[in-house]
Formats: structure tokens, C-alpha cells, sequence
């Protein structure tokens, strides 16, 4: 069942355990701003994917020097270019997230999210 | 020495006389105090709230909701990661130069990328021609946060309502954005006159922002460019605040300047770009030189691109640290 390339692809195997660790912090935090955090190391996740899938050993970065301009010498360019598509999407959501969850504590003076569906429930909402 | 300075500009910059004194009624702001019923009224119900939720006789089935909860949630991440660890365990192995992800598209921009957007820095070349319509959108993407942030975050509502003539300040009523607004306004504590941290602020403020244009500026040439010399400059920005306070800051930085850098900015980079990829999809000649390749002013559109890019950047990051802080510009 288990593959063969486990232990020779451990960076993606980080990537993946850091995942897991990110979705339970979503799952199992009460608190918004935790739930938030959990969300970031999800992202943290797939920047270290995208980074592991773009490598080739011993190669060096895509930046041309003295005119070589061989595939043998550079590493794939593409995933580098998708890292910061999601750093700046991240970014976005984590700062619209943030406001909404500031939004909520003036509203309900608690982070606690069974408090304010408490209060909810309580309002007839 | 020098001799006294008589120009009331010179005296107002160098902050020896402030020429609005006496001329504009200026009211010194209180600090913000809540009610003591409020607060009593606001601990009464959050204590009724805990017992309701927490009351372990009555809400036993919620208690048990709970648990299952979090042992289901605990049960469902082992068996994701475990799922997603298999799929890694029957990846192709890393660092082969053979995977399907090294396929002909990313030969192309390593081996021609040079001649055809004149960067040196292939991702850079790659995200700025190849695909500078997807950092458009990034940018995009990046400044509607900032007008959403601003929407959910501004306090101007009751700054109206405080400006109403002929109500005293005692009788005006106290709702939720007053609160919120006293809360969120540190500027009663200013200036803070740390003296360690304006210091250190003005000696490496100036060394950080050149950085950040020295990082924008050779994007095309070595890592970095608009998103990361963008950031760097947003955090100049952020230290220099911290330092000096709102005053300082908002002599050179307000809301309208965020306006019109981000309004030109994107205006600029969808023009020049829809004009480059027009001509390039209709084989005409669109009269941008690339330049010698390594050269500070070669590879086309990439560089004033790139200046586009981390202004856009480095005003976002500036406009969320002051929209967290004080809600509103």
C-alpha cells in the first residue's frame, strides 16, 4: 500500500504533516484568531509543496549567469512563480479575516465562536 | 549657530510653532472611559451566557456534542494526513530531473527567456511577461482586500455625527462605533517620544526603504522584485510610524495618496501590458527595447512593471497596519 518514494520525498511529506497539523488547528480551536493561524500553516503547507515539487538536484536557481542557458543547469521556474501567486492570496484573505473577526468582537466582546453562536441563538437570529 | 528662521514654513517643519494654534477651535481629547452600568450590564450577561453553555447537568448532550466533535475532528485529520502521506509515499521521487512537473514549458522559459523578455531573473521574465496578466490580478487581488478591509474597519460614521453642530459633547449618545472608535484611537497617547526606538527608527528607516528600491528595482536582474521590495518599503513605512506617530506620517501619507498611487499604479501596468500583448499577439512591432540583458534598464516593460508592483505592495501593507490600528486612514 505504502509507495516506494516515502522517505525520498520527506520534504512533501512535511508539507503534507504540516497540512494535517494546520486543518486540526482549524477543526478544533475555539478561538478565531487560532482558527485563523491553523488557516496560515495550511498555506505555510503548500508553499513548502509547491517549493519541493519545483526542485531538481543539484541545480541551482533560474537566474541566467555568464549566458548558460541550458535546462541541465536550472530548476523548474513555474512552481516559484505559483509560491507567489499564493503568498499574495494569502495575504488578501488572512487580512479580510482578521477585519471580520474584529467586526465580530465588537459586536460580541468574545473570541470564543460557541459564545457568539450562543448569542446568536439568544438574539433569534 | 544659525540665525533665527522667520519663515513660518521653516518653523512649522521643524516643529518649533504650530500656525493652526489659536486660529482653528481645537478641543483636547478625553480619554475614553465606559460606563460603569455598561460594563456591569455586559459581565451580568457573558456570566448568565457561561452558565448556560457550561452547565454541565442541563447541557449534558451539548457537552457530549462536544467530545464527539473533537474526537471525529482529531479521527478525520489522522486519516487525511495518512491519506495524503500514501499519495506522497507513490510520488515521483524528488529531485529528478525526469518528473512530469519539468516538462517543455518550463525548458521554453529557461531556454529562450532570455531573448524574448531580456530578464536575466527567469521567474521574474515569467511572471511579469509571460503571465503578467495573473500578477495583474494579483495586484487586483491585493487592493480590493485593502477596500474591504477599509469597509469593514472604518469608524467615520460617528466622526460625522461627533461634528454636528450645537450639541454638546456630553449629551451625544454613546453607541457601539464611539466605544470602538476610542478603543481603536491610540493617538491620545501621542507623540511617544521614545527615544531608543527613534533613534534606531531614523537611523534604519532610510536604510530600509532604499533597500526595498534596490530590491525592486533589480527584480529583473536578482532575486526579489515588486512583491518582496514592496514588502520591505511597507515595513519602512511601519517602523517610521511606530517611531513618530500619525503626525509624522500623515504629512506625506493619507488616504488619498493610497488612492491615486494604487489608481495609477494598476492604471499604468493594464495599459502597458494590454498594449504589449496586443501588439505581441498581432506580430507587430511594439517598439519597447529589451536592451542588453544585465543592464539596470533592459527587459522592456519588467522594470516600470515592477515599480508599479511594489507600490501597490508597499502601500497595501502600510494601509493594513493603519487600518488595524486606528480604523481609517
Amino acid at each position: 500500500m505504502v509507495g516506494p518514494n516515502l522517505f525520498i520525498n520527506y520534504g512533501e511529506a512535511v508539507a503534507v504533516i504540516l497540512f494535517g497539523i494546520g486543518f486540526s488547528n482549524l477543526l478544533l480551536q475555539k478561538n478565531l484568531i487560532k482558527k485563523i493561524i491553523g488557516l496560515n500553516i495550511m498555506d505555510t503547507a503548500i508553499y513548502l509543496f509547491l517549493a519541493e515539487k519545483g526542485y531538481i538536484a543539484g541545480r541551482v536557481a533560474p537566474i541566467v549567469v555568464d549566458g548558460v542557458q541550458e535546462v541541465e543547469a536550472y530548476i523548474n521556474p513555474v512552481p516559484s512563480g505559483l509560491v507567489l501567486t499564493g503568498i499574495v492570496v494569502s495575504v488578501s484573505v488572512t487580512a479580510i479575516m482578521l477585519s471580520l473577526t474584529i467586526r465580530l468582537y465588537r459586536r460580541y466582546h468574545t473570541l470564543d465562536l460557541d459564545e457568539i453562536s450562543m448569542r446568536l441563538k439568544k438574539e433569534g437570529l | 549657530m544659525k540665525e533665527k528662521k522667520n519663515n513660518a514654513f521653516t518653523r512649522w517643519f521643524y516643529g518649533e510653532e504650530d500656525t493652526l494654534l489659536d486660529k482653528v477651535e481645537m478641543k483636547p481629547q478625553k480619554e475614553y472611559a465606559p460606563r460603569e452600568g455598561e460594563i456591569r450590564e455586559l459581565m451580568k450577561e457573558r456570566e448568565m451566557l457561561r452558565e448556560q453553555i457550561y452547565d454541565v447537568e442541563d447541557n449534558h448532550k451539548l457537552r457530549l456534542f462536544h467530545k464527539m466533535y473533537q474526537i471525529a475532528a482529531v479521527i478525520f485529520c489522522l486519516t487525511l494526513i495518512s491519506i495524503m502521506l500514501v499519495t506522497v509515499s507513490w510520488l515521483p521521487p524528488n529531485g529528478d530531473p525526469d518528473n512530469p512537473v519539468n516538462n517543455e514549458v518550463s525548458a521554453r522559459y529557461i531556454e529562450s527567456g532570455l531573448q524574448e523578455t531580456g530578464a536575466v531573473n527567469i521567474v521574474t521574465g515569467m511572471i511579469l511577461d509571460y503571465r503578467a496578466f495573473d500578477t495583474f490580478g494579483e495586484s487586483n487581488v491585493l487592493f480590493i482586500a485593502t477596500v474591504t478591509v477599509l469597509i469593514l474597519l472604518r469608524l467615520d460614521k460617528e466622526k460625522k455625527a461627533l461634528a454636528k453642530p450645537g450639541v454638546p459633547v456630553y449629551q451625544k449618545p454613546v453607541d457601539e462605533l464611539t466605544i470602538a472608535k476610542a478603543q481603536a484611537d491610540d493617538r491620545v497617547y501621542e507623540p511617544k517620544n521614545d527615544v531608543i526606538l527613534q533613534k534606531v527608527a531614523g537611523f534604519l528607516v532610510p536604510i530600509i526603504i532604499i533597500f526595498g528600491i534596490y530590491v525592486i528595482l533589480n527584480g529583473h536582474l536578482s532575486p526579489g522584485g515588486g512583491f518582496s521590495g514592496g514588502a520591505i518599503i511597507g515595513a519602512g513605512l511601519i517602523l517610521y510610524l511606530n517611531a513618530f506617530g500619525f503626525e509624522k506620517t500623515e504629512r506625506f501619507f493619507t488616504e488619498k495618496t493610497y488612492k491615486w498611487t494604487c489608481f495609477f499604479a494598476l492604471t499604468f501596468y493594464c495599459l502597458a501590458k494590454s498594449y504589449s500583448f496586443f501588439t505581441g499577439a498581432n506580430h507587430l512591432e511594439s517598439g519597447i527595447p529589451l536592451g542588453t540583458p544585465g543592464a539596470i534598464l533592459s527587459s522592456g516593460l519588467i522594470l516600470p512593471l515592477n515599480i508599479c508592483v511594489g507600490l501597490v505592495v508597499a502601500c497595501t501593507m502600510y494601509a493594513f497596519y493603519v487600518l488595524f490600528r486606528k480604523g481609517g486612514f
